[in-house]
């Protein structure tokens, strides 16, 4: 059965005497004569700490030093000499250790947890902050199309090109079966309504104008935004943690161009045209509802889709899906621009990524809807 | 060595928000240079190198390349003293979805009308002058941390720039790799007659190539001394924190 630990301490003539004795095992509870002795530190009048060792000490690991290590940095804010000799060689070296650097002044840092009050009022602070470094990043964008515009970019053809094949081809698959799985599903929907008083044909049209007007491109951009605004962020977060960004910049390369713009011209190119690929898909899902399971014919439900779409409702479409591109690029790069330089903050960029792309998509949505609303198309 | 002055730094403070990291800070870099910046951990060594090659605008002070004020003249001046230099970041910072060959032909494509072919010639060039000979094709994932610190220095010496900055161009390599590093170094001074400009703590990279250094402090965040390492470690008048420095804590 290993001794208890244990910490007495005796005041004499100014010098306070702390024997440690006993076997000292991290997870033991510590003895009670540390917080006496602690206390008897803070006591006025003392000239010196004197640290030594029972005969009984057996064991010890870093619950003793620790217990040493508070009491020698008490001692040492008091400016009192601390005479360690009569402690064991190893435990007297490992203190010298943990005392040699002393903590800087002004490094430490208070943890307080904020109220929610406090946190609010913060972020109405950093407000006006974010929102000129958006304004910022948006004009810095606009420069760089400028120029591009002149013919002066920095932008390289062929990584325009691979933004394309990356965020273009290599979504098919996901878009072919997010848009028929929601035609199907919008057929469903309308089909439990429709067929109570036999207007079940009326699918075929909720079906298509539904795809072509909005869905198509909410669908393909949410889907983006997973996939290539969250890769956008991740990429371009990585290559600050690595210093890519700063070595483009010591090359007098813009980021803007080299990193933004062939991602942001290729999503706003391929955004509308996996649109009209997801409307087609959708479609192809109400078809198969329409024929397979609501008694109408292939060739009635092909015919009532185009009677009732029009190339308006598609056009209309395709304005939501440029806009959901630019959103998509801008919130993937700007968040990949903006990283920290730790493997944390990419994870964060990658996040705030695709949780803006989303929200601002819904955003987009709400007001071009308003707008064809007022303008009556 | 002709020593001319090829950067001069006067005065310069440099803070984050309202931490002033370094304040007063003077220095002259003269062309044919090794000049290395030394001091302890958190001192600031790789801030004012951000500050030389133009990613760190100073609170105050000034730095001159030749005659141009660089941080009071317009970002395009500024750029285009930048294509004069050439930077190897600490981590090799080579852009990874480029093979070696296309991350040292990027500034060529950038700002030279060479041909296709040039550049890729000009590319194998530099990469066989940093030992990495036949390596065009590799991507930075494919080889090793020495091999890449090569390739970022190829990178760094892409466009002939005159003064070439490399921040603790030897961290993480072993002893062997460092020697060939600081070799190469030394030849390209000798034979291209480039400056440089080294942020490093390893005292032996520091007595092997140093010309010319600056040491900076974390406790009285300035500048401490500045000229030869050798020099200063002889000089009785030395400040006792730098001696202890190039001593490595070693008792005088």
């Amino acid at each position: 059965m290993p001794a208890p630990p244990y910490l007495r301490h005796d005041l004499n003539d100014g010098i306070l005497t702390v024997q440690v004795g006993g076997e000292w095992k991290l997870g033991r509870p510590a003895p009670s004569g540390c917080r006496d002795a602690q206390r008897a530190l803070e006591e006025p009048g003392l000239t010196a700490l004197r640290l030594c060792a029972g005969d009984d000490l057996g064991a010890w690991d870093s619950s003793l030093i620790s217990v040493l290590f508070h009491l020698a940095r008490t001692a040492r804010a008091r400016s009192l000499p601390i005479h360690d000799a009569d402690l064991p060689q190893g435990l007297s070296r490992l203190l010298t250790l943990t005392l040699a650097v002393p903590s800087k002044e002004g490094s430490e840092r208070r943890a307080g947890e904020k109220g929610l009050l406090a946190a609010v009022g913060g972020m109405a602070l950093r407000l006006p902050a974010v929102c000129s470094e958006v304004l910022s990043f948006i004009g810095d964008v606009a420069c760089a199309l400028a120029r591009l515009c002149r013919g002066r970019t920095d932008m390289r053809r062929q990584d325009f090109i691979a933004a394309m094949h990356e965020c273009g081809v290599g979504a098919l698959p996901i878009i072919s079966l997010t848009s028929m799985l929601f035609g199907l599903i919008l057929a469903f929907v309308g089909a439990v309504q429709l067929t109570q008083f036999g207007a079940q044909i009326y699918v075929a049209g909720l079906v298509g104008i539904g795809m072509l007007r909005v869905m198509g491109a909410v669908m393909v951009g949410v889907v983006m935004s997973g996939r290539v605004g969250a890769a956008y962020a991740a990429l371009i977060g990585t290559m600050q943690v690595n210093e890519e960004v700063d070595a483009l910049a010591t090359l007098g390369v813009s980021p803007m161009e080299f990193l933004v713009l062939p991602r942001m011209l290729a999503l706003s190119l391929m955004v509308p045209l996996l649109t009209v690929y997801a409307d087609v898909m959708g479609i192809a899902g109400g078809f198969v509802v329409g024929a397979c399971m609501l008694d109408i014919s292939p060739l009635e439900y092909l015919s009532a889709t185009a009677s009732m779409v029009s190339f308006r409702q598609g056009l209309i479409g395709l304005t939501y899906a440029t806009v959901f591109g630019i959103i998509i690029a801008l919130a993937g790069c700007y968040q990949g621009l903006r990283c920290g330089r730790s493997a944390a903050a990419v994870g964060m960029a990658t996040t705030a990524a695709v949780v803006q792309s989303i929200v601002w998509i819904i955003v987009a949505t709400a007001i071009i809807t308003v707008i064809c609303n007022v303008l009556g198309i | 060595m002709d020593n001319t002055p090829c950067i001069t730094i006067s005065g310069l403070t440099v803070s984050y928000g309202s931490f002033v990291l370094m304040h007063d800070v003077d220095a002259t870099i003269n062309r044919g240079d090794v000049f290395i910046i030394m001091g302890g951990s958190g001192c600031g060594k790789s801030t004012l190198l951000r500050v030389l090659i133009g990613l760190k605008e100073p609170s105050a002070g000034s730095v001159h390349y030749g005659d141009l004020d660089f941080w009071g003249a317009t970002p395009a001046r500024r750029q285009a003293a930048m294509r004069r230099a050439g930077v190897l970041f600490q981590s090799g910072a080579l852009w990874s979805s480029m093979t070696l060959a296309e991350n040292v032909g990027l500034p060529l494509q950038l700002h030279t009308s060479l041909s296709a072919a040039d550049i890729r010639e000009q590319a194998s060039l530099k990469l066989a002058m940093a030992g990495l000979a036949g390596f065009e094709d590799y991507y930075p994932s494919e080889i090793s941390g020495g091999m890449r610190k090569r390739a970022g220095l190829a990178r760094a010496l892409a466009l002939d720039p005159d003064i070439i900055f490399l921040d603790e161009p030897s961290a993480g390599l072993d002893p062997l790799s460092a020697r060939l590093l600081d070799d190469l170094i030394l030849e390209l001074r000798e034979t291209l007659d480039k400056t440089f400009v080294i942020v490093t703590h390893e005292l032996a990279s520091i007595f092997a190539i140093g010309s010319n250094s600056v040491f900076l402090d974390a406790g009285s965040r300035t500048a401490l001394a500045h000229g030869n390492p050798g020099a200063l470690l002889e000089a009785p008048d030395t400040n006792p924190l730098v001696r202890r420095f190039l001593l490595r804590g070693a008792a005088e």
